[in-house]
């Protein structure tokens, strides 16, 4: 056992479901966070707060164990962890933003979501303070240097996309450091699913991310399921599993249509966007939805697949299969275009390791790690699933993953709608108190929700998008680029804004 | 000889008849008539271009594809441009958060003027699911004067670009 598992495991434990939430002292949390610094198998998936306790979520990849472990705030104070591990600055700037606590010692101070615009001054503490919002600008770390100059990027930003404010630190054409300052999304999303059922609040769940809306609404759903001591029927669970492997097509063909067009290659454009496209009228008549917003609720799915909805996929499936080895070979064959992508935003694998990143930015820099193996739960816990990973950690690699988890999950989609189990669709909630914790494995990688009951209602609830990860993790590698290549660097990242905005 | 003709002209009304102004209706009608006629040459193109106001992302991954070859906007005159200063068009899409208030309006005051505002999705156009939050200040009508909503959550490329060609055709003096 670690000596992270150990710390972990010294403190008393209170329920949560699936894992049992660890709660520690402020002492015993500092020798936690101390061990944190030399464990290498030991990633911080997460760190959020509820009233006066501040969570965080590990994950011992030795022992596979997940482990959820609290500390008292005392006093507006709780003993950071991000001098062990850098990922945490993040989660405790959002932390101060959201519910006033502060992290002794943080490594960064400044605010992150709130940009002093809000109607209430740290929303989600016990007695919020109303506030006449007057932004201020956002504070940006110095160029120190005489030779370096700054480039402001955003938050309004060319194309088609969200909201982000960049300031691009540069030594000619350059790039010395990129940081990037969001919260521009902020739609105070956590606030709103309080006090609603957990029915209600999906609705919240599944807007999130709207490319990502599946895989929030299964990590949410999951975890009101867990909370209230009950499990989705099994049809339910594999039809939400057809869904998460259809986003998961249409956001890595989105993905790529976006790397090739902001490295200016546009051949690939039109293939991709037909069968993006196919796909979108696909899900739209066989579940309902173009995006299948709304088409997960806790306790199962909303409504059944259409009666040919299942040829419907599969004919879908087949196209992509069939088109994908011509726009693979635009990708590779064309030297100009590949270029561009090799060596493009190197993210070094002890980086990846130290920041925990899932999905393709953390596989293409070497991180064996995916929910659907890790956590093998039906229906995938009986499906052969490979998890393809690379070391070099550029561009070129996380476009090459890309492709081949496409075509994974072409071939993953029949098998799953051949093993459609029949049954009811949904089981009401019982409205019961709980805690408990869901997940998914989205295109963009781990998805984790968690939940807070009490009488059937939401009392505290977090959700943790890829995106927490995934912008640290683009900060690391910009470092070197072209200014030129910031925005091919941003596409191949897949950096999205909304989910981790809240 | 030269004074001469000069007293003379002195003494002399002018040989051409005084006038009135010109008839008003006349000018009008003819102002408009050319005004309508460039705009039928000249108004069938509208460059758009696209404000994210803080929404999900959904109605971006929808006018993506709106602005992929499968509607191939360009045959119909709509084109997405990089910045505001080049825009007829602004799209904004999902709820005008507090944070993102200020760079909403910016945007539309380097917008020149003619310009029309789409509030694309249902979150534009009142908040949506988001009326009433903390962190935002409402749809975009909100912030700016909107034209025309187009709704859905999030609304299909194809509802997007009827909305489109109807402002297209209104831009066209139909």
């Amino acid at each position: 056992m670690s000596a992270v598992s150990e710390a972990v495991r010294a403190g008393w434990t209170t329920p949560c479901h699936p894992w049992p939430r660890h709660v520690l002292d402020a002492a015993a949390w500092r020798a936690m966070a101390a061990a944190l610094a030399d464990a290498p198998g030991v990633d911080l998936i997460a760190q959020w707060a509820d009233g006066q306790l501040v969570h965080a979520l590990l994950h011992d990849r030795a022992l596979g164990a997940m482990l959820p472990v609290s500390v008292p705030v005392d006093s507006g104070f709780y003993p950071t962890l991000s001098r062990a591990r850098p990922a945490a600055a993040w989660f405790e700037r959002m932390i101060r933003d959201l519910w006033g606590h502060h992290a002794e010692d943080g490594r960064d101070g400044r605010p992150w979501l709130d940009h002093g615009a809000w109607a209430l001054h740290a929303p989600l503490s016990a007695r919020p303070v109303a506030v006449s919002g007057q932004p201020e600008p956002p504070e940006f770390q110095a160029a120190e240097a005489a030779h370096l100059h700054q480039i402001p990027l955003g938050p309004v930003l060319s194309g088609i996309g969200e909201p982000a404010q960049m300031r691009l630190t540069a030594a000619g054409e350059r790039v010395v450091r990129l940081e990037a300052r969001l919260g521009y999304a902020h739609k105070g999303t956590l606030a709103l699913m309080r006090g609603k059922s957990p029915r209600a609040a999906a609705r919240f769940a599944a807007r999130l991310a709207g490319d990502a809306t599946v895989a929030h609404s299964i990590a949410f759903a999951r975890a009101a399921e867990t909370a209230s001591g009950i499990a989705a029927p099994p049809r339910a669970v594999a039809l939400r599993a057809v869904m998460l492997e259809l986003e998961r097509i249409a956001s890595h063909l989105s993905d790529l249509a976006l790397i090739a067009d902001a490295a200016g290659f546009a051949p690939p454009g039109a293939p991709l966007a037909r069968l993006r496209e196919t796909l979108a009228r696909t899900a739209a008549a066989a579940l309902g939805h173009r995006l299948m917003m709304d088409a997960v609720l806790p306790g199962g799915v909303a409504a059944d697949i259409a009666p040919d909805g299942a040829e419907a996929i599969r004919t879908a499936a087949r196209q992509v299969a069939e088109l994908l080895p011509v726009i693979r070979s635009l990708f590779a064959q064309t030297q100009s275009f590949a270029e561009r992508l090799a060596g493009c935003g190197v993210l070094r694998p002890e980086f990846a390791a130290a920041l925990a990143v899932g999905g393709v930015v953390g596989r293409a820099s070497g991180r064996s790690a995916d929910l659907r193996r890790d956590i093998a739960e039906p229906p995938y816990d009986t499906l052969l699933l490979g998890v393809p990973v690379r070391q070099e950690g550029d561009a070129a690699a996380r476009a090459r993953l890309r492709f081949e988890e496409i075509a994974a999950s072409a071939t993953l989609l029949p098998d799953l709608l051949a093993a459609l189990p029949a049954g009811p669709l949904n089981v009401p909630l019982p409205p019961v108190g709980g805690e408990g914790i869901g997940w998914a494995e989205g295109a963009r990688g781990d998805v984790w929700h968690w939940l807070r009951l009490e009488g059937g209602q939401i009392m505290a609830a977090f959700a943790r998008d890829p995106g927490w990860l995934v912008w640290p993790a683009l900060e690391a590698a910009a470092a070197g680029i072209a200014v030129a290549d910031v925005p091919l660097c941003l596409a191949s990242f897949g950096a999205t804004v909304s989910g981790m905005d809240l | 000889m030269v004074w001469r003709t000069v007293f003379r002209s002195a003494l002399h009304r002018p040989a051409a008849e005084p006038v009135g102004a010109a008839d008003a209706d006349m000018t009008t009608m003819l102002a408009e008539r050319l005004a309508a006629a460039a705009q039928a040459r000249l108004g069938r193109s509208l460059a758009i271009r696209m404000v994210a106001a803080g929404g999900c992302n959904g109605c971006e991954v929808e006018l993506r594809l709106l602005a992929s070859a499968v509607y191939d906007l360009e045959r119909f005159g709509l084109r997405i441009v990089a910045s505001p200063r080049h825009a007829d068009v602004l799209l904004v899409a999902g709820p005008v958060t507090r944070t993102m208030h200020e760079a909403v309006l910016r945007t539309w005051q380097a917008t020149p003027d003619p310009k029309w505002v789409v509030a694309v999705g249902d979150c534009a156009i009142d908040g949506g699911v988001f009326r009433g939050s903390y962190a935002i200040s409402g749809g975009a009508d909100a912030v700016l004067p909107v034209d025309m909503a187009i709704r859905g959550c999030p609304p299909t490329p194809a509802q997007l670009l009827d909305g489109l060609r109807c402002l297209l055709e209104a831009n066209a003096g139909r």
